[in-house]
C-alpha cells in the first residue's frame, strides 16, 4: 500500500459511516471525539448539531422509525456518552436500528479515571444488541460495518461504538469489508417448513383466531402481507401500540388496540380466543396483564426473528423463527392449501368480537367545565392531518389518547417509545423523523411533562429548518402518574402538580427558541388553532393546548390484574351478557 | 433460586436441576462481562463458571453450570445466543462428558490423624501437594460427586482453608464440540 492510501482514524471513520449509507447524524462535539469533528466538516454526511445527547439518540430513533433506515448519534467521551444511556436503551427495547458513536478518552489513559471518562461498552452491554471498544485506526472501519450489520439485521437494535481518541488520531489503511461475517451471528430468515405447516393446520382448526400484532410487523415491512393474511383468515386484528399503522384502523376487521388502555373489543377477544396467530409480538406485560390470565383457552402461534422471545412470556405452540414477512409469504400458501380441505366456519366468533366492538367503542366526554377535553384536540390533530403525517408521542395519557384517537392507516406513521416508556422522546424523535422526511407533516404529540425534559432540541430545529408541530397536551400535571394517584392512591396527589398553565409560559419559550408559539385553551378554537399551526411550514410551531387536568385514559386494565378485569370508564366493568362470562 | 447441594436430590420442590453448558466464545475483552452481565439482568443463578483457551486462540470456552427448570434452560440458552460474540452453546449431558473440578483443601492434622487423612487422600486418588507442623494441603479433581465426598470425609478432621474451581467439561467420544463443527 502506498502512502498516498493513509489516513487518519477519524477519517476512516466518516469514510466507513458514508460506506453505509449514512446521509445524516445527530450529535455533540467534545474532547475525546474532536478528532472525528474534522473530517465530518468536509463530509456530504449532514451533521444535525443537537442541544443535548439525549436529544441526538432520541432523534436517531425517530428518524430510524420513520424512514426504515439506520440512525446515528454522536457524542464524545463521558458525559457525551452517558447521556446517551436512555436514548439507547430505548432503541434497544423498541428494536430500533440505532448506531451511536462515542468518543473514548486514549487507549493509554483506559482505566485510570482520566477527565471525561466513562466505561461506556461496560455501562451499555445490558441495553444494547452489542457495544464495541475500538482502541486501534484499523479496527475502525470494520467496526462500524459490523455495527451497521448487527443494528439493522435480525432484530433491529442499538449498537454502540467507542472509540478511543488516538485510534482516531493515527493513521490507517481504509479498509472497508465487503462481506460481513460474525461467526456468532447470523440471524435465521426463514422459518423451518414444517412450522408452517403446522402453524397453517392449527389456524385451519381454530374456531375463534386473532391475529395479535406486535412492532415487529413493521420493522420487518410485512404490512401488506399482514393484510393479505388477515383477509385470508378473516379473523380479527389487533395492533399493539408498537404496531399502531401496521394494519388500516379502517380496516373492518381492525379491533384496535390491546392492553392496558385498549379497546374492550381488542383485548376480550385476546382473552377469548382459541388462538393467537402472534406476528412480531413479544407478550409485554402490557398486553397481556396477569400472564397467568391471559388468553388461557389460546393455542399460540407465534412468529418472531428472535429465538429468546419464543416462550420468554408465553409457551408456543407453534413458533416460526424468521423473518415476518418471509414468515407470512410462506404461510399464506400452505394456509390456501389447508383452507381448501378444510375452511372453518368462524362466523360466530366473528359476530362477537365485532359486537364487542359496537358495544364498547372508545369514547370521552366533553368535561361538564367547558375546559377542553385531551382527547378531542388530539382527535381533531388526526383528522385534520390525516393518514399521511407523521404522529410522535410522549409518554403517558397524552401517548394513550393519541394511540386511541388518531386513525393509523399506514406503517410509520405513528412513533412512540412503547418498551422503555421515556418521557421526552416526542420533540427529538419528531425532529429525527422530520429530518428523514422533510416534506411530511410531523406532529409531536407531547404532555407537559414530557415536554419539559427535552424540548430544547425545538432550538436545533428552528436553526436546521426542521420545522415540526408540537402540541403540548397540557393539563398541568403529570397525567398518568396523577391517574393512578386518582385511583389508587386515594386521591392523594404527591408531586404531580405541574403547575404549568401559569410557568413556563409555553408559547413564549417557543417564541424565545426561534419557533411559533400558539396557544388554545377553548374548544371553538381547537380547529382554526390547529390548521394554523398546520400553514406554517418555515419554522417549528408549538401550540399550548389547555385541557381539562382530570380527563382520564379508559378502558384500563389495572397493573398486575387479568384482562378480565378491564374496566371501561371509572368504576365501570363492561357488562357481559351472560354466556360471554 | 438457591444453590443445590451437588448430592442432593434434584427433584425436590420444583423441576429444576443441574445443567452444565459448555459455551464456545470469541477470545476478545469483554466476553465474560457480557455473559455475566446478561445472567445478572435475567435473574439466571450461576452455579458457575469457568473460562479458558481452547486449542484455538481465537476462542475461549466457558464451562458454565446453572439449576434451572427446562423452560428456563432454553431461555438461558435463547439469550446467550443472542450474544454477538458467543459462537455456540452445547448442553452436556454428564453421562456422556467428561466433568472435572479441582479442589485445594488444608486440613488440620496431628500426629494421630496424619495417617487417617493421608490415607484418605489414597483412597480418593488425590495428592498431598504440602506437609505443614499442624496441616496438610491436598489437591483433588474430580465430578462435583467425588469432591463432595472427598470433603464429607475430611470435614471432621477440621478444614482450614478451601477453595475449589469451577467445573470444566468436555464431551465424550467425537468432538461435537470442537470449533471446526461449531463454526460449520
Amino acid at each position: 500500500m502506498s502512502e498516498s492510501t493513509k489516513m487518519t482514524g477519524a477519517s476512516a471513520l466518516v469514510k466507513a459511516l458514508e460506506a453505509s449509507g449514512v446521509d445524516v447524524m445527530f450529535g455533540i462535539p467534545g474532547g475525546a471525539i474532536l478528532p472525528a469533528y474534522d473530517p465530518i466538516f468536509d463530509s456530504k454526511i449532514r451533521h444535525i448539531l443537537v442541544r443535548h445527547e439525549q436529544g441526538a439518540g432520541h432523534a436517531a430513533t425517530g428518524y430510524a422509525q420513520a424512514t426504515g433506515r439506520t440512525g446515528v448519534c454522536i457524542a464524545t467521551s463521558g458525559p457525551g456518552a452517558t447521556n446517551l444511556v436512555t436514548p439507547l436503551a430505548d432503541a434497544q427495547m423498541d428494536s430500533v436500528p440505532m448506531v451511536a458513536i462515542t468518543g473514548q478518552v486514549a487507549s493509554g489513559a483506559i482505566g485510570t479515571d482520566a477527565f471525561q471518562e466513562a466505561d461506556i461498552r461496560g455501562i451499555t452491554m445490558p441495553i444494547t444488541k452489542h457495544s464495541f471498544l475500538v482502541t486501534k485506526p484499523e479496527d475502525i472501519a470494520r467496526s462500524i460495518a459490523e455495527a451497521f450489520h448487527i443494528a439493522s439485521t435480525g432484530r433491529p437494535g442499538a449498537v454502540l461504538v467507542d472509540i478511543a481518541k488516538d485510534a482516531l488520531q493515527m493513521q490507517t489503511e481504509f479498509n472497508f469489508p465487503k462481506n460481513i461475517d460474525l461467526g456468532g451471528y447470523s440471524p435465521k430468515l426463514e422459518a423451518a417448513p414444517e412450522a408452517i405447516r403446522d402453524a397453517a393446520a392449527l389456524i385451519a382448526q381454530s374456531k375463534a383466531p386473532v391475529l395479535y400484532v406486535g412492532g415487529g410487523a413493521i420493522k420487518a415491512e410485512a404490512h401488506k402481507e399482514l393484510l393479505k393474511l388477515a383477509e385470508l383468515t378473516g379473523a380479527p386484528v389487533v395492533t399493539t401500540l408498537m404496531a399502531r399503522g401496521a394494519f388500516p384502523d379502517s380496516h373492518p376487521q381492525h379491533l384496535g388496540m390491546p392492553g392496558m388502555h385498549g379497546t374492550v373489543a381488542a383485548v376480550t377477544a385476546l382473552q377469548k380466543a382459541d388462538l393467537l396467530i402472534t406476528l412480531g409480538a413479544r407478550f409485554d406485560d402490557r398486553v397481556t396483564g396477569k400472564l397467568s390470565t391471559f388468553a388461557q383457552n389460546a393455542k399460540i402461534i407465534h412468529a418472531d426473528i428472535d429465538p429468546a422471545e419464543i416462550g420468554k412470556n408465553r409457551r408456543a405452540d407453534v413458533a416460526l423463527i424468521g423473518d415476518l414477512k418471509l414468515t407470512i409469504d410462506a404461510l399464506i400458501p400452505a394456509l390456501k392449501s389447508e383452507f381448501k380441505k378444510n375452511q372453518p366456519d368462524i362466523s360466530a366468533w366473528l359476530e362477537q368480537a365485532y359486537g364487542w366492538r359496537t358495544r364498547f367503542p372508545l369514547g370521552y366526554d366533553h368535561p361538564s367545565d367547558g375546559s377542553v377535553s385531551p382527547q378531542y384536540v388530539i382527535e381533531r390533530i388526526g383528522k385534520m392531518s390525516g393518514p399521511d403525517a407523521i404522529y410522535v408521542a410522549g409518554v403517558g395519557q397524552h401517548q394513550m389518547w393519541a394511540s386511541q384517537f388518531i386513525s393509523y392507516e399506514k406503517p410509520r406513521t405513528w412513533l412512540n417509545s412503547g418498551g422503555l416508556g421515556t418521557m421526552g422522546y416526542a420533540v427529538p424523535a419528531a425532529m429525527g423523523a422530520k429530518v428523514g422526511l422533510p416534506d411530511t407533516t410531523v406532529w409531536a404529540i407531547d404532555g407537559d411533562g414530557c415536554f419539559q425534559m427535552t424540548n430544547q432540541e425545538l432550538v436545533t430545529c428552528a436553526l436546521n429548518n426542521i420545522p415540526i408541530k408540537v402540541a403540548v397536551i397540557n393539563n398541568e400535571s403529570l397525567g398518568m402518574v396523577r391517574q393512578w394517584q386518582t385511583l389508587f392512591y386515594n386521591e392523594r396527589y404527591s408531586n404531580t402538580e405541574l403547575h404549568s398553565k401559569r410557568i413556563p409560559d409555553f408559547a413564549k419559550l417557543a417564541d424565545a427558541m426561534g419557533c411559533v408559539g400558539l396557544t388554545c385553551d377553548s374548544t371553538g378554537d381547537v380547529d382554526k388553532i390547529i390548521a394554523q399551526a398546520m400553514e406554517i411550514n418555515d419554522r417549528p410551531v408549538v401550540v399550548d393546548f389547555s385541557v381539562h387536568r382530570d380527563a382520564m385514559v379508559w378502558p384500563m386494565v389495572a397493573a398486575g390484574t387479568s384482562n378480565d378485569a378491564i374496566v371501561n370508564a371509572r368504576s365501570l366493568a363492561p357488562i357481559w351478557d351472560s354466556q360471554e362470562l | 433460586m438457591t444453590q443445590s447441594h451437588p448430592d442432593a436430590p434434584s427433584s425436590s420442590v420444583s423441576f429444576s436441576k443441574t445443567r452444565t453448558l459448555s459455551v464456545l466464545v470469541e477470545n476478545s475483552p469483554g466476553v465474560l462481562a457480557r455473559v455475566s452481565s446478561l445472567f445478572s439482568r435475567r435473574g439466571y443463578n450461576i452455579d458457575s463458571l469457568a473460562v479458558g483457551p481452547t486449542e484455538n486462540p481465537n476462542f475461549s470456552r466457558m464451562t458454565i453450570v446453572i439449576n434451572v427448570e427446562d423452560h428456563a434452560l432454553e431461555q438461558v440458552i435463547a439469550q446467550l445466543d443472542k450474544l454477538i460474540n458467543v459462537i455456540s452453546i452445547t448442553e452436556l449431558d454428564p453421562v456422556v462428558s467428561v466433568q472435572r473440578e479441582l479442589l485445594l483443601v488444608k486440613v488440620s492434622t496431628d500426629e494421630k490423624t496424619r495417617s487417617q487423612v493421608l490415607e484418605t487422600v489414597q483412597l480418593f486418588r488425590a495428592k498431598v501437594v504440602d506437609v505443614a507442623q499442624d496441616a496438610v494441603t491436598i489437591e483433588a479433581t474430580g465430578n462435583t460427586e467425588k469432591i463432595s465426598a472427598l470433603l464429607r470425609v475430611l470435614e471432621p478432621y477440621g478444614i482450614l482453608e478451601l477453595i475449589q474451581s469451577g467445573l470444566v467439561a468436555m464431551s465424550r467420544g467425537l468432538k461435537p464440540g470442537s470449533i471446526s463443527e461449531d463454526k460449520k
